[in-house]
């Protein structure tokens, strides 16, 4: 056995570090692409474990991968170059309500969703609300930076912490930012760690400010003839003094799958449908409802659907979560992308889109958080064929090269990782790259902090396909 | 890929691996995923190493811990999104496992006597019940330790023998149970009765109810003779072909009568039983016979609620909580039933536990094979009991009775809280027909 899991299996008990090949395989992967074997699992429950653990990976050069639950769509956990996986989700979950400050305090392990219900028992909300939040963990969603539908109108997970308890890559634990809601002391390092994807530390600890939970919820579905006409539905609302909390999209070949996988009574004939939620006070909720009927019809959109209980609002937004699995009876793999462009630019990215499924004969289906930019565009392919994998390669490429050619960017909120690290030049130049890898030497002098992640290696290129 | 590969992954299932999308929304479904810690012990991961061990970068070893530490509670097929058949790949991986021997002394040993012995292969089932009888007459334990199996195997025969209902002599068996019962004509229904091996043996009262509520309901009850165990217990080993043999042998002993239904009380044969076409290749005449068959089977609460012929006159002025089988939740979908039938209850309280779904650790002959492990869950399931505080707990399926006995007994609680089965539950209540 190496050295170094000798000595880790001295500083924690043995029983949490993991090197059967059992063990090894199921921690090889994400919700992302490719499969990289570690040499040893290591499942950390204290901040003095971690400390241990880093000193030992720093002084023998170990990489060491963070990993929450694994949820992840852009490859952050993946240990491309063997070393440990640091499994965080076995921590001991704490969740210590400051209901009085309008804060939360959590333990990395902590489940995002059980935030937010924690906080509703004090009529408050924690805003992030990534679709994965009953499974994933908050240390996930912090390095990852993750975002959700309500990130439209609440931004996403940066946006709400104030404060983190983060072990360095030398093994050493420090705190950033604190638990106020003004804090400008100093640089932002809170900031800096949140999306950072475990490439500067281990977060332990995070402080997350809260808000006060919307008292009444409205949601409308709206359907229309052309896509350009539901973009420009989209604009025309959010510039009418209307700032709703959602306004998702689907666009046809969504709306079809969702009808034979589960039928939703959903418009199958329409080009796209975009659904709303406004949140707020109820007599707010009204006006605000006739405002947007109101633009619709102008619009001319096809059909406004306002669904008069909470009963038949839970259906539009049941059809809206079936599209992920709908999609994939299509074809079982899906590449699911988060480029994001501003939002006057969605219609021209539909349009690149529709280029881009005939150039390379590959099945593409848009759907998402289109009031913030933030579609999905999903490839559908099969990881069985090797071909097929390629053309999705090069479809990938050509879809990252249209968001920014828009303004846009490579990731509204699933986060860089291996999937999109070949692009990032493209997006922040060379010398933006320079100035990033130059803080990540500071912050870890020998590397260990998940390599390969973020910042691409020579020649890389992405890549779908297991070889 | 090698043809003996080839061969594997064909056996593993590989091929729907893929449907499998690693989102990982099985995760907090998965009972053992909670109590072992590890992604090994989840759903997402043994899908993967079933996907490893196909392609040839694991061994079948590599597999067996993994799969014999599932439960087999399906519970991850209820929220996966992607519709995977962990069903087909956990047991394509059991059978793999049983036919490479990868299975160590001890747990062949244990596995062998408990289905030689105590479980049936296709023997009818009243031997086993006499069996069972003779059993608790003479010792589990001590039986067990004549075939010298507790040296090898750490058996806990002796903690399930406390557990153990008092059972009627093979005497009394044989006067009580006829073939055909029928009170009223016409009757509402006409249905047979899969009595089940365990529930026959160890819960034969419960069954004696069970049909006095259909009876009571109006139906006509038939025990078709020549059926036999529905082959669960078999499949979730790797005994693939046994539990085939069974099904075709229950196929035929219903058919023999033209039923309206095939009812059951034990959630875990229901759901083994309602699933017979999976074990047929689409378009053969078996499948067929298979799909005749399956559209008939019922839970005791689907046909009573169905039937709507029953009163319930006598208040039950008790605290219960409902534990639900997992496979009649998660794979026969059944589960507002059993709830309509308690609330229909005058007097009763009925308080629902924080996470019904949550398996209590039975999961078959896991809680004798997986002793430890089984209890580790028990534990989990016994904290939420006990936040509830109820005087009774209530279950549709032997195995899960027989733990939740174990569950109160652990908890010293044995004089607090009685586990019953739905249908004992149902008869305190002197249900009236309506029809009378």
């Amino acid at each position: 056995m190496e050295r170094w899991i000798q000595l880790l299996k001295q500083v924690i008990p043995s029983k949490q570090v993991l090197t059967d090949l059992s063990d090894r395989y199921s921690y090889s992967f994400d919700a992302s692409f490719g499969e990289h074997l570690p040499e040893a699992v290591v499942q950390a429950k204290s901040n003095e474990e971690v400390m241990e653990v880093l000193k030992i990976a720093n002084e023998y050069r170990i990489p060491v991968y963070p990993r929450g639950q694994g949820t992840c769509l852009s490859g952050g956990p993946l240990p491309v170059h063997g070393g440990m996986v640091l499994d965080m989700s076995q921590w001991p979950e704490r969740i210590e309500m400051s209901p009085e400050d309008l804060t939360v305090t959590v333990s990395p392990s902590v489940l995002t969703g059980n935030i937010n219900k924690e906080a509703e028992k004090h009529g408050l909300m924690y805003a992030p609300d990534p679709s994965s939040a009953h499974v994933a963990t908050i240390g996930g969603n912090l390095a990852e930076n993750s975002g959700g539908p309500r990130g439209l109108k609440y931004g996403v997970t940066k946006d709400h912490v104030i404060g983190l308890k983060v072990i360095t890559p030398e093994g050493e634990l420090i705190r950033t930012g604190g638990n106020t809601i003004k804090n400008v002391t100093g640089y932002d390092l809170t900031k800096l760690i949140v999306g950072s994807e475990g490439t500067l530390g281990v977060i332990t600890e995070a402080t997350l400010k809260l808000l006060p939970k919307p008292p009444a919820v409205q949601t409308l579905m709206v359907s229309f003839d052309e896509v350009r006409k539901a973009a420009e539905a989209i604009s025309r609302t959010l510039t009418s003094g209307i700032l709703p909390s959602k306004m998702e999209f689907m666009d046809q070949a969504c709306i079809e799958a969702v009808e034979n996988f589960q039928p939703a009574g959903l418009p199958v004939d329409a080009a796209a449908i975009v659904i709303i939620e406004l949140d707020g006070h109820p007599e707010t909720l009204k006006i605000e409802r006739r405002l947007i009927e109101e633009i619709m019809e102008n619009i001319g959109a096809r059909e406004t659907v306002v669904p008069e209980t909470s009963e038949e609002a839970e259906k539009i937004w049941h059809a809206r979560k079936q599209v992920s699995p709908a999609i994939a009876k299509i074809k079982p793999t899906k590449v699911s992308e988060d480029a994001t462009v501003p939002r006057s630019k969605i219609p021209d990215l539909i349009d690149r889109l529709q280029v881009i499924k005939e150039k390379y004969d590959v099945e593409v289906v848009v759907f998402g958080h289109a009031g913030d930019g933030n579609l999905h565009p999903n490839i559908l392919c099969d990881k069985r064929d090797q071909e097929e994998m390629k053309r999705a390669e090069l479809a990938v490429e050509e879809l990252f090269e249209a968001a920014i050619e828009l303004g846009g960017t490579l990731s509204g909120e699933h986060g860089i990782g291996t999937m999109k690290a070949p692009f990032m030049e493209m997006e922040v130049g060379e010398i933006g790259i320079d100035m990033m890898k130059r803080m990540k030497d500071a912050w870890d002098p020998n590397g260990i902090m998940n390599p390969g992640k973020i910042f691409a290696e020579k020649g890389q290129k992405l890549v779908l396909r297991n070889e | 890929m090698s043809s003996d590969l080839q061969t594997l992954s064909r056996k593993l299932n590989y091929d729907k691996t893929f449907d499998c999308v690693q989102c990982g929304y099985c995760l907090p479904a998965c009972p053992t995923y909670e109590t072992m810690e590890r992604e090994t012990h989840s759903p997402r991961g043994r899908i993967n190493l079933v996907k490893m061990v196909a392609e040839g970068k694991a061994s079948v070893e590599d597999l067996q811990e993994p799969i014999e530490k599932c439960l087999g509670c399906m519970a991850c097929t209820t929220v996966c999104p992607t519709n995977v058949q962990y069903g087909e790949i956990l047991e394509g991986a059991m059978g793999v496992i049983d036919e490479y021997e990868a299975k160590s002394t001890s747990q062949r040993v244990t596995e062998d006597f408990l289905y030689d012995s105590f479980f049936p292969s296709s023997k009818w089932m009243n031997t086993l019940g006499h069996a069972t009888w003779l059993y608790q007459k003479s010792g589990l334990q001590k039986v067990a330790q004549t075939f010298q199996l507790t040296k090898i195997a750490p058996l806990h025969l002796d903690q399930f023998e406390k557990v153990l209902p008092d059972l009627p002599s093979p005497k009394r068996r044989k006067e009580q149970r006829a073939k055909r019962y029928i009170r009223k004509r016409p009757a509402t229904a006409k249905v047979a009765f899969f009595p089940g091996c365990i529930m026959d043996s160890v819960f034969y009262e419960s069954n004696q109810k069970t049909i006095e509520l259909l009876l009571r309901s109006g139906a006509e009850v038939v025990l078709p003779e020549a059926q036999t165990c529905c082959g669960a217990l078999h499949a979730h080993s790797g005994k693939i072909d046994t539990s085939i043999e069974l099904a075709k042998q229950n196929i035929e002993a219903f058919e023999e009568e033209t039923f309206d239904f095939i009812v059951n009380n034990a959630g875990g044969c229901g759901a083994r039983l309602i699933e017979y076409h999976h074990l047929f290749e689409k378009g053969t005449r078996w499948h067929e016979r298979a799909l005749e068959f399956v559209a008939k089977v019922k839970d005791i609460s689907e046909v009573l609620t169905g039937l709507d012929e029953l009163v319930f006159n006598q208040p039950v002025n008790r605290t219960i909580t409902y534990q639900p089988s997992c496979h009649m939740t998660n794979v026969q979908g059944v589960t507002e039933a059993p709830l309509q039938l308690i609330r229909s209850i005058p007097g009763i309280e009925l308080k629902e536990l924080e996470r019904p779904n949550f398996c209590c650790g039975s999961a078959g002959i896991y809680n004798i094979v997986n002793y430890e492990d089984s209890m580790d869950i028990l534990d989990v399931k016994m904290k939420d009991v006990c936040g509830v505080d109820p005087d009774g707990i209530v279950t549709s399926n032997p195995g899960c009775l027989l733990q939740m006995k174990l569950g109160v007994e652990r908890e010293g609680k044995s004089d607090q809280i009685e586990s019953i089965h739905l249908v004992d539950l149902l008869m305190e209540a002197d249900p009236e027909p309506a029809w009378e």
